[in-house]
This record gives structure tokens, sequence and C-alpha cells, in this order.
């Protein structure tokens, strides 16, 4: 079975995605990078990089996902904004109930994307 | 082999093929990201055929209604005529003025009989196309009528050149032309036992005034709370009749908010703090924000930490045009 079955597919990726929204929104670290976003673009943004870090179907490319932050990084936007989210995409796995090496696995794609995110 | 209709031209979706690959494989580029039915970029909305269901997964039912689809996840089984989600194919119809009645100092509720049958959800709003071209948006008040009857509540702005017109000048008898419908803020049936929670400022009250009597026409069982508000009592409209359906439906109660000074038979505060005062448990909740766009903005934030899920959170800011 595939990361992505074993977490629970689409279901808890829906599951998910309000909660590490909400753990982002209320982060006063990392909130501002998200205000003036339209909030349901936003949510659709999220549960798209929930998808690909949980291991599901995607056809995300890094050239996407730098040109998606590169108006971020004209912001500000560093190395602890990047570990801050990490942080909250861990604590909702937890919250969920993830076994711990499901979230390891979880937490290395995400990883993954480190570079891409932050334009490097 | 099912036939797509879209821009005027006719694309054949051979085999197993989803929306998406035929278009992009004839040399239709459409926007789109994941292919897997999750980001949402592809959407699209079938004008003319039914869209399969399989390829509106994940899409709010508001959406899913108006025939919304994923083009990564629909296989046609029958022809389809479909646009982008941002095309505008919305039908117009001449519409006369029945009557105009006036609300409060500066909103009138207006009246018209469309000519056509135009059809849409209390909620969602329109564009009213004065003879010189000059246009528009204004929220559906009421629920469809047989007799193609809508009403919109119009205030009086300041400059506002539609809404000096529609006061001063506009008379019962005149005929305009009506576009529509737009928009994704209105009542779907499926979920008749859950809280409702509106919060409206100034004319925003029209969209929530349209979904409540939807909700309650089509017996909404669960509780819903209606916050309106304005500076001071004037600022209010519908106050009796809100009173009135209150007291004829248990379940549904009407707050009237001003925030300027306390008055009797009124709370004091802003609407979207009475509410968020008053509201002990969100969670379940599906919320419905209409006025003054940063009130909008704030509580949409404000009750989705509170533990509103972002899919049952319809929003509509009243954005003002610059004036002509």
């Amino acid at each position: 079975m595939s990361l992505y079955e074993q977490l629970g597919g689409e279901t808890a990726v829906n599951a998910a995605v309000d909660i590490f929204y909400r753990k982002v929104l209320a982060d006063d670290r990392i909130s501002a990078f998200f205000e003036d976003v339209d909030m349901e673009r936003q949510a659709a943004s999220q549960k798209a990089f929930l998808t690909y870090a949980f291991g599901g179907p995607n056809h995300y490319s890094g050239k996407e996902m730098r040109a998606a932050h590169a108006h971020l990084v004209a912001h500000g936007l560093n190395n602890d904004h990047f570990n801050a989210v990490a942080g909250h995409l861990q604590a909702t796995l937890q919250e969920l109930n993830a076994p711990p090496e499901l979230i390891a696995q979880v937490m290395a794609i995400a990883a993954s994307t480190h570079d891409d995110v932050l334009n490097l | 082999m099912p036939l797509l209709h879209f821009q005027a031209q006719s694309y054949e979706c051979t085999g197993n093929e989803t929306v998406l690959e035929s278009l992009t494989k004839q040399g239709v580029p459409i926007p789109s990201s994941c292919r897997s039915g999750v980001c949402q970029t592809c959407l699209m909305r079938a004008v003319s055929g039914a869209a399969p269901v399989a390829a509106q997964a994940g899409l709010k039912p508001t959406l899913a209604v108006q025939g919304y689809f994923l083009a990564c996840l629909c296989k046609p089984q029958q022809d389809m005529e479909i646009a982008l989600a941002g095309e505008d194919v919305a039908p117009r119809t001449p519409a006369t003025v029945v009557a105009k009645q006036r609300l409060n100092a500066d909103t009138l509720r207006l009246s018209l009989r469309c000519h056509h049958p135009f059809d849409y959800y209390a909620g969602q709003f329109a564009h009213l196309v004065r003879p010189d071209g000059l246009v528009r948006s204004y929220s559906l008040a009421s629920p469809p009528d047989k007799a193609g009857g809508i009403e919109f509540h119009v205030r009086h702005l300041h400059d506002g050149a539609m809404s000096n017109w529609i006061h001063e000048a506009l008379q019962p008898g005149d005929t305009v032309e009506v576009a529509g419908p737009y928009g994704n803020c209105f009542y779907t049936p499926g979920a008749a036992e859950r809280n409702l929670l509106l919060i409206g400022t100034g004319s925003g009250l029209a969209p929530l005034f349209g979904i409540v009597t939807d909700a309650l026409r089509q017996n909404h069982f669960g509780a819903i709370h209606l916050y309106h508000g304005s500076r001071k009592p004037g600022g209010l409209y519908l106050v009796d009749e809100l009173r009135r359906l209150a007291a004829a439906h248990s379940n549904f109660h009407y707050v009237p908010c001003v925030s300027a000074e306390a008055q009797e038979g009124f709370r004091c505060g802003r609407a979207a703090e009475v509410a968020l005062t008053d509201s002990k448990e969100l969670k379940g909740s599906i919320v419905y924000l209409c006025g003054h766009p940063e009130m909008v903005k704030v509580t949409k934030k404000r009750v989705f930490l509170a533990g509103v899920s972002m899919r049952d959170i319809y929003a509509d800011p009243f954005v003002l045009s610059p004036s002509a």
C-alpha cells in the first residue's frame, strides 16, 4: 500500500487541510504571508500541497513550486518560516493520530520542497 | 463518441479521455495544474448537459448545483456544452419595473418582472443594465417566483451613478435589462439540520434576506441566526418584517445591531462582534457573510479559526464601483 493509501487518501487530506490551514493562519510568525490572499484559493493550494506531501496523485513540478513562492521570497520568506510551516504539518498529522513512521515519510517529502519553496 | 461544445467549436472526446485531456490534445489550452482533482485549477461549467457527479468531487455544493465540474476528472457520457469557470455565459432578459418601495432613508426595494424565464438562487446577484449601458451588480433578495418577479435592495450612494438614477429617475413601467445570475452565496438543500449563521451590514441584508426566506421555505430546521448591523437604527431596514418572521419560526433568530449608540430593542455593537460573542460553538455551522468588504474578510478568518470548515463559509463582499 502506498503512503497515500496508508494515511487514508483523500479523506485524510480533507480532514487535514482545515486543521493545517488554521494553524498556519493563527501563527503570527507566518500569517502575514497569507493575508490579502483569497482564502478559498489558498485552501485549494494547501490541499494540493498536502496531497503531494501525503504521497498522493499529483503533477507538481519544482518549477511551479518556485513560481508560486517567488513573490513571498521577495517579501522575506525564509528558512524560519519554512520550518514553522513544517512544524504545523507535523502537528496536524499528530492531531489526526497518524503513525510516527508515516509522519516521518510525509516530513521527508515536505523537506524535499525546501529549496524550491525558498527559490534557492 | 460524446461531443464537447466549447467557445463556438465542437470537439470529439474519444475513448476514456477526460475533458482536459481531450481539449489539450486538440490544441485548446485549459488552465490546469495537478490534473488529479485536487487543486481545482481546471474548474469548468456545464452550460447544458449534466456534468458527471464523479467530476464534481470536492466542489462546494453551490458550485455543483450550478453545473461546475473539474475538467481533469470529467469523462463525458453524453454531449456537453461547456465553458471556462470565469466565462460569462449568463443569459440576459429585459425586465419591467413593477414597484419601488422605500425601506429606510437611503435604501429602496426595486421589484421587477423579467420578460423571459430567469433562474437563480436567492442570494446570488445579477447585473442591472441601464439603457445607456451602465452596469451595476445587485443581490437577488427574494427566491424565484413563477411569474418572473425579482427584487433588489438598492442603497442610494453619494455619487452613485446607477443608484442615483434608480432612486430618482427610474419609474414603474420602465424597462431595464438584467443579466445573471452570478455568485455562489446561497442556500443549498441537503443539510436541513445544520445551524446557519448569517452576518450582514447595510444592504448586505439583501442576499441574507433571500437566503433566510429560501431556507425557511425549504423547511430548514436547524437554528438560523441572522445578525444585521448598521451604525444607527435608521440604517437598518425590514426590521418589523424580520421580527414577524422570527415570531413565526421558532428556529429563526433575528438580531438587529447598532454600533454608534445603545438603543432599546437593538443590540449594541458591530454585527460581527455581537454574533461572535453570542456564538459559543461554531464548529459544524454554515456561515454567510455579506456587506462591507473589511467586515467580510476579517470575519471569514475569525469564523474559520473558530472551527467552521472553509467549504461551509459563503461570502459576498460588496465592493463599490468607482463613481462615474
